[in-house]
């Protein structure tokens, strides 16, 4: 049942465009004592069937960049295989603590772009 | 990089370095990331289940919990101070973050 909740606390976070991951991931570990690394997986993959839905109504928008789909790609697939082997490779503490140092980051990130916000209205 | 190491934050990242380093419209940009983002999360999510690193019970009750709060997100979209509650949850990040850090 706690676990249904952070479920529904990450979607609407998410859907008010502020990262759900970042706050999934904690919880996982927090309440339900699962290691860093199934917290992380079961972020990517409830990702996958909302972006699906996402991408298709975007995609029928006309909003997407190909070009920019082009360069990224390619590095961005490499990147995400050397991210992912590195992570199941690490004990959970460490990796744990890497995830704490880029929490960190985006915390500051989520304060700086509520100001950017304010200054655009 | 991130995305496949840490399970998360690609997506922002992406969108910040597209709207600042290409200038791509924001709205633009988010579509564009997702459609770089989603290829990627589905070859790190089966990484992660190739090496047993995934539990299938959490992930379901997650993503139906997580599709319900995203209803509820976007109907009160309109409605609600974003910036409060970005300041708000910023500073939850920071704290959690730290109490990680030491756990």
């Amino acid at each position: 049942m706690i676990v249904f909740f952070i479920g529904i606390l990450t979607g609407i976070l998410s859907g008010l465009g502020i990262g759900g991951g970042t706050i999934l991931i904690p919880s996982l570990v927090f309440f339900i004592k699962t290691n860093q690394q199934i917290a992380q997986s079961v972020n990517l993959i409830a990702f996958i069937p909302s972006s699906v839905v996402a991408l298709i109504v975007h995609f029928k928008n006309k909003n997407i960049e190909k070009n920019m789909i082009k360069r990224l790609i390619v590095p961005g697939i490499a990147a995400t295989c050397i991210g992912s082997l590195l992570a199941i490779k690490i004990n959970s503490d460490m990796l744990k603590k890497i995830f704490s140092i880029f929490l960190f980051c985006m915390g500051i990130f989520e304060y700086i772009s509520a100001k950017n916000f304010k200054k655009n209205n | 990089m991130i995305n496949g190491l840490l399970g998360s934050g690609g997506g922002v990242v992406l969108v910040t370095a597209m709207t600042f380093l290409f200038n791509l419209h924001d709205h633009k940009a988010h579509a564009t990331a997702i459609s770089i983002i989603l290829p990627l999360t589905i070859i790190s999510s089966l990484i992660y289940i190739k090496s047993g690193n995934a539990s299938l019970e959490i992930t379901i009750i997650v993503t139906l919990g997580s599709m319900i709060g995203a209803y509820i997100g976007s109907k009160i979209l309109n409605r609600i101070p974003i910036n409060i509650i970005r300041r708000v949850f910023g500073s939850m990040m920071i704290i959690t973050a730290i109490g990680m850090m030491f756990y």
